[in-house]
């Protein structure tokens, strides 16, 4: 489609991207991960690839996001670095 | 290690961007990619298979063999999750916690002696919060209309975008809602330990005996013209018949590896409280 | 130089894809703590398999459904390649999706067995608990 909503999108990819490292509260981290999924099944379906953004919004933003949030819940959520 | 990381990614992405010039233009028609093999499925899918979803064709059709492995790398990540952390044992806590339903009083029993089960005594775990009532409510009467969704976008992979791993991913994840909203022990009454283990790999047995079955009909390995002659239709159908019984078997394996590996990682292999 | 600047421009996607693996990979590198490491992984997947998606793109064509056809073996018209996404990245990366999810899994899971050792996930208290034994 248009360049400009293909530019907006990767630059917010690269945002989410570089705050989910940076956090240092794990939990907020596995929540910017699951916003990074969410806009890499918007970027697939702008591209056409109807069936690969199915299974990301599904599994990438969905059960991949609960992984990380139950893996922080039996471990620690506070971090150093 | 900072330092290091960053010369070696620095170099990496400098070596990748070197590479990249030689690439062709984005979307253009002609690249090598889409040259050779891939007009052939896009023209022959509908003739000989007469699947409309030509991504659905060529996973279960043209490439089944690569799917069937899939799944079985599948299983075997929920076996090693199983593997790594299950503690099995029956060593039942010396305290439980009760809390009597109508007061609110908590009343721990030491030493292993326990309450008979009756109205007014719930049995609570260690990290107990208050019943939402708004959540529980919304998430009982939202999950029948999940699981009907999930079998939805199995059984219709062949015209619309889904298939089994889409479908299977779905209808773990409406198991995986229950035990969320309510607690793990309700979730794991609802679907028990060994049917969601023994169920994983009868998803990827499905898969491999309707291979085998083409095989004693007298084809190839996962040729579903064989078919044929067992449900009494044309070759072409067979096929489409074919990829929906091997895509059912993919979302039966894929279903139960989500919630043995939910269920695995959120009590930390002790099943007895979750998230 | 000058007929450089307008290649560079065109192929602003594959730069950015590029950036996208470089962050991923310096994450598993560099980062300290352990989750922090296979979030890093994650995203490393995801950004090649958006790399490879987006090979298959072409201008102007559709997704990779047929419509208007009910099947049965006859094609009412005949289809044209060049009006079809290409498929066949599609279908590799489904695949890689659902093996990424399933590797995640097992990642974490060995995770909580070294927090449950240690008691804690940062790498180099690991390691001077190690090297104190």
């Amino acid at each position: 489609m248009f360049w400009q909503i293909d530019l907006a999108i990767l630059t917010l990819v690269v945002v989410t991207t570089v705050g989910s490292l940076m956090v240092k509260d794990l939990l907020g981290a596995a929540i910017l991960f699951g916003a990074y999924s969410f806009l890499m099944c918007l970027l697939w379906a702008i591209m056409g690839a109807v069936d690969v953004a199915f299974t990301e919004a599904s599994v990438g933003a969905g059960v991949s996001s609960v992984f990380f949030v139950a893996a922080v819940f039996r471990t620690s959520r506070r971090t150093k670095d | 290690m900072k330092i290091i990381g960053l010369i070696i990614t620095i170099m990496t992405g400098g070596f990748l961007v070197y590479a990249a010039g030689d690439f062709p233009a984005w979307s253009d028609p002609s690249s090598p990619a889409s040259t050779y093999l891939s007009p052939y499925y896009i023209e022959k899918a509908i003739e000989e298979t007469s699947v409309p979803n030509i991504v659905t064709a060529v996973l279960a059709d043209y490439r089944g063999f690569d799917t069937m492995f899939e799944a079985t790398v599948i299983f075997s990540a929920g076996l090693v999750c199983f593997i790594l952390l299950r503690i099995m044992g029956r060593k039942e806590p010396e305290t439980r916690h009760y809390r009597h339903v109508l007061t609110g009083v908590t009343v721990t029993i030491k030493e292993g002696r326990k309450i008979p089960a009756s109205e007014e005594f719930e049995r609570i775990d260690d990290l107990w919060t208050p019943p939402e009532l708004i959540i529980k409510t919304a998430c009982r009467v939202l999950i029948p209309f999940l699981q009907l969704f999930g079998l939805y976008v199995i059984a219709h992979g062949h015209y619309s975008p889904g298939g089994g791993f889409q479908g299977g991913v779905i209808l773990g994840a409406s198991i995986i809602l229950l035990a969320i909203s309510h607690d793990l022990r309700t979730a794991t009454e609802r679907m028990r330990e060994k049917v969601v283990a023994i169920l994983c790999p009868v998803g990827v047995a499905i898969y491999a005996g309707t291979g085998a079955l083409c095989l004693l009909l007298g084809a190839n390995f996962l040729d579903y013209g064989a078919l044929a002659s067992v449900l009494h239709v044309d070759p072409i159908t067979a096929r489409s018949h074919g990829i929906l019984m091997v895509e059912i078997g993919v979302g039966i394996a894929v279903m139960t590896t989500m919630i043995w590996i939910y269920n695995n990682i959120s009590s930390a292999g002790k099943y007895n409280q979750g998230l | 130089m000058a007929e450089l600047i307008p290649t560079i421009i065109a192929k602003y996607n594959y730069w950015i894809y590029i950036t996208l693996m470089m962050i991923g990979l310096y994450a598993m590198i560099a980062k300290n703590n352990l989750v922090k490491k296979i979030l890093g992984m994650s995203i490393f997947q995801t950004a090649i398999i958006l790399f490879y998606v987006s090979i298959g793109v072409k201008k102007g064509a559709t997704i990779p459904i047929l419509e208007g056809v009910h099947g049965h073996g006859a094609a009412h018209q005949a289809v044209h390649a060049a009006d079809y996404v290409n498929p066949l990245p599609h279908v590799l990366m489904l695949t890689a999706i659902v093996v990424g999810v399933a590797t995640l899994g097992v990642a974490l899971a060995l995770a909580i067995r070294v927090y449950n050792r240690y008691n804690t996930l940062e790498e180099d208290e690991i390691l001077a608990q190690i090297r104190k034994k």
